[in-house]
């Protein structure tokens, strides 16, 4: 089950520059809730900052209170490999191991936390693959193709179940559809709308469409701060603040 | 959720935390351990060569095995006169050969051509040295400054080749249109737009050859052979400093030892000053904002 | 494509020749277009004065120039070969095969086997290849992975200082300097602890195959490590982040998302290494010792293809000598032919054939 993800004052800089300030956000488990913007408004940052990717780019650091479930993600004796193994991230380029078959990229991260039993990773991989909806696809050439020989949606679909066997409780997905076809885009936006039964979903997107077609809320970056946050219905609709309804009706972005 | 042993239960385990941390000490004592000998040798060159360094040194000729004293003076200078040569052809056949690659050989036989040239690059000194010695030496029936001129020569045409080729490929396409397009022949476009354009690149391309053949030994062992007396003509074995080196590190005379290790520092100075000469010419001769 | 301004032209039919337009006031447009002609006709002029049609020949004529350059390095090869060939001729024809597996070197009676160099030259290759690999596959994760960034020139540039270095100052050092410190502490030390493998065995010379591997590894280091370090770039970003967000420490993300992509040309750089420590002569003759027997113990003297050549070449006593030398001498160039060749295909396959990083 998914678990709820609060955050307190988080800041983040790349060296000098500030990315992020002060932002508050309670994200509910269990929900899909999607982050907008203009580009360079901080989106991926944020989200990068919640499994601690964020830090692992020179120069840049992060401070403030990120709660998943009752993981303090920024506590002193938090390790961030643990953190990244318990929140998942799907990138905006599919990134699947060229070097290993489709079976060896869903089981890499079983393998590198210590999982040695052959016959459970072998279900656990099963199980990944159908939830992110490639199984039957791959089924009978698990072992002999490549990660890479697979089509961009599939690999897509291939790294989502790569960050699922690992049974993280969050789901970051950074602009996922992106880089992708409008039919691989409608099958992972599908597959999202799967996942919140067993996950929490945060999703970066500059596709507004797709956050009123995928989340329940969404939250609008602008510049480093977040400025409104609500359901997705009312963002799109009856935004609070002048500059969410300038984003959402094309006025800049 | 069916609840087999999960992952989600699994903790970073000590043995992966202590795996970590070997693998960055091993690293960090592989940089190390490859460092520590570069400083030892240079050390050494500088605290042994300074030792025997004087100018009786630099100016005088070898004294007869066993008596103190003399210099490599003729060693200096004959490398000075070797290099010179070596680079008064190679260089040259280096860039035009770069120039075909870059500019007219993108096909297969220019792919051939590549091959071939890094044939050569790959092939040992001391082979160099076996076919100049029967191609020249033999022929003439002497050793002369000539043939290990010739020896040097060959060693750097595939460096100067490759590092013209690369430079010109960077030479963005507009640059070359723009030229053609103001009626400039293609020839005089190529030395004179694309050639001064990636001067800098090919001059360092011409520098590194000359650093690397600078210190070569095994291809002068058979064509110059090395001589204790200053030569009279370019046709005879003239002295070479890395040869010089090589005779008086492996000679019997404790005397001929200090003055190996001056000669090294010398050599190494050389090497370093040429670098360093063509670094600043290149700098200042490059506009602000080219790149 | 061959521009226009290549062909040889003649002048177009420019305003110089028709008639200008005859009318009051001339239109915007009109004014512009007769301008235009006028200085393109003009520019045209100018060039044709400094370039005569003539230039079509220079082309050619450069091009036979440098086509010539090209050929040249063919020609060099092609010399090199033939003088390798024909020149071991009498020991061909002599020993045939046999020269390769007899051990006896016997200048006296006329009876050479290169057995003992081939061996010396594979102990001393593997030998510094087993010191070198780790070593620059370390300096390299160290530079591109783990290097502080401000550090990261200083390092790299050291690293490649190593093999600007002669390989006549490596050997002087490796006389005066290795030698009796392998002499003096490593060899004793050795010889107390692993003794039972038998490769530690006889008088502590200094001088022998190990002080060779040592000296070897040394310099095959830069060339292995700097291949290794430019692959290691080349895998790109994506790949470590998604090894880092399955929660993977940094050690597995190195040895998952980096190390594993850039298989290949690892490989690639290693046997180019090899290359290089086949064919390395002055160092290696200056502290193996010049024997030419084969011995068990890597303290024990020896010979390498190369180095023995270096040694005896100038004193061959007789024709039969000298063209054994020079089979030899065949020997190392193919065999360095094909370890290079090898090498270059493994770093293409990852590079791309002119050394840039495919996209």
């Amino acid at each position: 089950m998914g678990v709820g993800i609060e955050v307190r004052g988080l800041n983040a800089w790349y060296g000098k520059n500030q990315a992020l300030k002060s932002i508050d956000m309670t994200v509910p488990a269990n929900h899909v809730t999607a982050v907008i913007g203009p580009s360079g408004c901080g989106k991926s940052t944020f989200v990068r900052c919640l499994n601690r990717m964020h830090e692992t780019i020179p120069e840049a650091r992060a401070e403030g209170d990120v709660k998943v479930g009752d993981l303090e993600v920024y506590g002193a004796d938090t390790d961030p490999v643990e953190v990244r193994r318990r929140i998942g991230m799907v990138f905006q380029k599919p990134n699947p191991f060229p070097t290993m078959s489709i079976y060896d990229n869903v089981a890499a991260g079983l393998k590198l936390n210590g999982f040695g039993n052959r016959k459970q990773i072998s279900e656990l991989v099963e199980r990944s693959l159908k939830m992110a909806a490639l199984w039957d696809e791959v089924k009978d050439t698990l072992h002999k193709k490549s990660g890479a020989s697979l089509s961009g949606g599939q690999q897509q679909r291939l790294c989502i179940a790569r960050s699922l066997a690992v049974e993280p409780e969050v789901l970051l997905m950074d602009e996922p559809a992106s880089a992708l076809d409008p039919i691989s885009t409608s099958k992972i936006e599908e597959l999202i709308f799967q996942l919140k039964q067993h996950y929490t979903v945060v999703i970066v997107t500059h596709n507004m469409q797709q956050a009123a077609r995928v989340a329940e809320l969404t939250g609008f970056f602008l510049m480093g701060s977040l400025i409104e946050y609500d359901k997705t219905e009312k963002i799109f609709t009856t935004p609070a603040d002048k500059r969410t309804e300038d984003y959402i009706t094309g006025r800049f972005g | 959720m069916p609840d087999s042993p999960s992952v989600a239960t699994v903790k970073i385990s000590v043995f992966r935390r202590l795996t970590n941390s070997c693998a960055t000490l091993f690293a960090i004592a592989a940089a190390v351990l490859v460092i520590l000998p570069l400083m030892a040798i240079f050390l050494y060159l500088l605290i042994k060569g300074v030792q025997s360094l004087n100018w009786a040194f630099l100016t005088q000729l070898p004294k007869p095995p066993g008596e103190v004293g003399g210099g490599m003076a003729n060693a200096i200078v004959g490398s000075g006169i070797i290099l010179a040569m070596a680079s008064l052809v190679g260089i040259p056949v280096g860039i035009g050969c770069g120039i075909y690659l870059a500019e007219y050989g993108r096909n297969a036989f220019g792919d051939v051509v590549r091959f071939t040239s890094d044939v050569l690059n790959g092939v040992p000194s001391i082979v160099i040295g076996i076919a100049v010695y029967s191609l020249i030496v033999v022929r003439q029936k002497h050793f002369s400054a000539f043939a290990g001129s010739a020896a040097l020569a060959i060693m750097m045409v595939p460096t100067v080749a490759r590092a013209t080729e690369e430079m010109l490929l960077m030479v963005p396409n507009n640059i070359r249109e723009a030229a053609l397009g103001l009626g400039i022949p293609k020839w005089r476009t190529t030395l004179s737009i694309s050639l001064r354009t990636a001067s800098a690149g090919v001059i360092t391309g011409c520098m590194l050859a000359f650093a690397r053949v600078a210190g070569e030994t095994a291809p002068l062992l058979f064509t110059t052979l090395g001589n204790q007396y200053w030569s009279r003509s370019l046709n005879q074995p003239t002295a070479a400093l890395p040869l010089q080196i090589y005779t008086y590190a492996l000679s019997p005379y404790d005397d001929w030892h200090k003055q190996a290790w001056a000669g090294a520092l010398i050599l190494i100075v050389m090497i370093v000053a040429a670098v360093a000469a063509v670094r600043i010419v290149t700098s200042r001769g490059t506009l602000k904002g080219a790149s | 494509m061959i521009p226009d301004s290549e062909k040889p032209t003649n002048p177009p039919a420019s305003a110089e020749q028709t008639p200008k337009p005859v009318s009051a006031i001339p239109t915007l447009a009109q004014a512009a277009t007769e301008r235009k002609a006028v200085t393109r006709s003009a520019a045209l002029e100018r060039i044709r004065k400094t370039h005569p049609r003539s230039s079509g020949i220079q082309d050619t004529a450069f091009r036979v120039l440098i086509l010539f350059t090209a050929i040249s390095v063919f020609a060099i090869v092609a010399f090199i070969v033939d003088q390798l060939i024909s020149k071991s001729h009498p020991t061909l024809h002599a020993f045939g095969i046999r020269f390769f597996y007899n051990d006896e070197w016997d200048p006296v009676n006329g009876d050479f086997g290169a057995r003992p160099f081939i061996f010396g030259t594979l102990v001393s290759s593997f030998l510094a290849l087993l010191l070198a690999v780790p070593l620059s596959i370390g300096v390299a994760v160290y530079v591109t992975e783990m290097c502080p960034t401000r550090l990261r020139p200083v390092v790299s540039f050291l690293v490649e200082l190593l093999a600007a270095i002669p390989s006549v100052i490596y050997g002087l050092w490796a006389v005066f300097v290795l030698a009796p410190l392998l002499r003096d502490y490593i060899q004793p030390a050795l010889a107390k602890t692993l003794d039972w493998t038998g490769l530690f065995t006889g008088p502590p010379l200094g001088i022998g195959m190990l002080a060779a591997g040592i000296i070897l590894a040394i310099m095959v280091v830069p060339i292995i490590s700097s291949i290794t370090r430019e692959v290691l770039t080349a895998v790109p970003q994506n790949q470590r982040e998604a090894v880092l967000a399955l929660g993977a420490t940094r050690w597995e993300m190195i040895r998952m998302g980096v190390l594993r992509n850039a298989r290949i040309g690892i490989v690639g750089g290693i046997i180019l290494g090899l290359g290089r420590a086949l064919g390395e002569t002055m160092a290696v003759t200056m502290v193996i010792g010049n024997s030419n027997y084969i011995s068990k113990s890597l303290f024990a003297p020896g010979n390498t293809m190369a180095s023995v050549i270096a040694n005896e070449f100038s004193e061959a006593t007789g024709d039969l000598h000298l063209a054994a030398l020079v089979e030899i001498g065949l020997a190392l160039f193919l065999v360095t032919l094909i370890v290079n060749a090898l090498a270059r295909l493994l770093v293409w396959s990852i590079t791309g054939p002119t050394g840039r990083v495919r996209a």
